[in-house]
């Protein structure tokens, strides 16, 4: 079963003269493992299609599934709950809470759910110590560097049980070599079960993905085959 | 890529046998550059003939009993390759494109979608930016050779400028839509393609 299932998903704000169509009958099915990255140029749907993924906003037709479950079909509490346990996000900006250490930004959403903040933090504390930063854990955002606040939003992101991780431009504000750190660890998340989508417009970041779809005009215009094994780039020989 | 001087580099560090230089080449471009050992001795040969390596018998036999040689550098070698280290490779002339070259015919051809020749390439660059990354992905920190990492980052950033040249082209295109319908069907031989002239033909590269 899919871990993310999208069914002719429209999107579309405004009325009239204003009218904009952000999303046109996508399709879009992720596996638990898998990572999938969207690219398409400003205003070809990537943030739309994300926050419906992520239920933060409701589609303006079409279903969508979250680990078998329907979002449409479930109330506001429902939703929030399955925000807190399944779903992590990681955005550009970070959007880290400035006045809690990256321990407490990263057990917060455990916390939320009800679970006891002793336990909470040790799993933030555990998340933490996989992607290195033990030792930042007791750290304020603004006493981190770009690349270690994008790592602590990973580690919230993937806190506790998320089968599902949305990230939007997770790279953008970072020099190539923190770029490249934060994609392992979306990457090696995917490795363990977790389900990926990442949008962007870069393709360095793109190509971490197993699969990649194109959007164009709020359609999917195109996407890449399977990922042959790499050794086929180095049997055919270069020009020396 | 200059096997020539990437020898010299190799036999900076001391003497080596032909097929050693091959193994080490190989081992210093991550294996990315596959050489031939024909093409290393063809080299050694016209280094030495220009007195930028010298080479000498070996003490031990081949099998089919002729002497083994090594090489080593000598000083006009050691100048040689400071100097093409130190000298820029000349990047002033545009290369010639054949993905950039289609880009441009597409937009002056009716009823080609210029659009869909674009996302072509940038799907089957996108798919080859996978696998390099594949192989970075797969390649731990432990064990990651210097070489292949560099040679990998640089293939993944000489792809990636592409998949750029693609993106602004099809944006520039969406500003300012040619309309082929317009155009006559036949190419006019008086209006040339709006391609740069290189300026120096031998300036070319590829």
């Amino acid at each position: 079963m899919s871990m993310l299932e999208m069914r002719q998903v429209t999107k579309r704000y405004g009325h009239g003269p204003t009218e904009v169509n952000a999303l046109r009958g996508v399709d879009l099915c992720v596996d638990p493992g898998e990572l999938v990255a969207v690219m398409g140029p400003s205003g070809s749907g990537k943030s739309s299609l994300l926050t419906i993924a992520g239920s933060l906003e409701a589609p303006t037709s079409g279903e969508v599934f979250v680990g078998g479950a329907d979002l449409l079909a479930m109330s506001r509490n429902e939703t929030a709950r399955l925000r807190r346990r399944s779903i992590g996000y990681v955005f550009q900006d970070f959007n880290l809470l400035a006045g809690l250490t990256a321990a407490e930004n990263v057990a917060l959403p455990l916390e939320l759910d009800g679970t006891s903040v002793k336990v909470a933090r040790r799993a933030a504390m555990l998340a933490l110590g996989e992607l290195g930063l033990d030792d930042k854990a007791s750290r304020f955002p603004d006493q981190l560097s770009g690349g270690e606040r994008q790592r602590v939003a990973v580690a919230r992101a993937v806190v506790g049980d998320r089968r599902l991780l949305l990230a939007d431009e997770p790279s953008g504000a970072l020099d190539s070599e923190n770029g490249e750190a934060v994609m392992r660890l979306v990457r090696a998340a995917c490795s363990r079960g977790v389900a990926g989508v990442v949008v962007t417009h870069d393709a360095q970041l793109a190509s971490w993905a197993d699969r990649v779809i194109f959007l164009r005009d709020g359609r999917v215009a195109d996407s890449t085959a399977a990922v042959p094994g790499p050794e086929s780039l180095l049997t055919g020989g270069r020009p020396s | 890529m200059s096997v020539r001087h990437a020898l010299l580099a190799l036999l900076s560090d001391g003497p080596k046998f032909g097929l050693q230089l091959r193994q080490d080449f190989e081992a210093r471009t991550g294996e990315v550059w596959p050489l031939n050992v024909g093409q290393v001795y063809t080299t050694l040969q016209r280094l030495e003939r220009d007195g930028l390596v010298a080479g000498e018998d070996a003490d031990d036999d081949l099998a089919d009993g002729g002497p083994r040689k090594h090489f080593h550098i000598t000083p006009a070698g050691e100048v040689e390759l400071g100097h093409w280290l130190r000298t820029p490779p000349d990047l002033s002339s545009p290369p010639r494109d054949e993905l950039v070259i289609k880009v441009l015919v597409a937009v002056q051809v009716a009823g080609v979608d210029v659009h869909e020749v674009i996302q072509v390439h940038r799907r089957y660059v996108v798919e080859l930016m996978q696998q390099w990354t594949r192989l970075k992905a797969d390649a731990t920190t432990a064990d990651e050779d210097l070489g292949f990492a560099l040679a990998v980052d640089a293939e993944l950033f000489r792809l990636d400028s592409v998949v750029r040249w693609l993106d602004a082209a099809e944006g520039r295109l969406r500003r300012r839509p040619v309309d082929v319908a317009a155009a006559p069907a036949t190419p006019r031989t008086a209006a040339p393609l709006p391609m740069p002239a290189p300026r120096r033909r031998t300036g070319l590269r590829r």
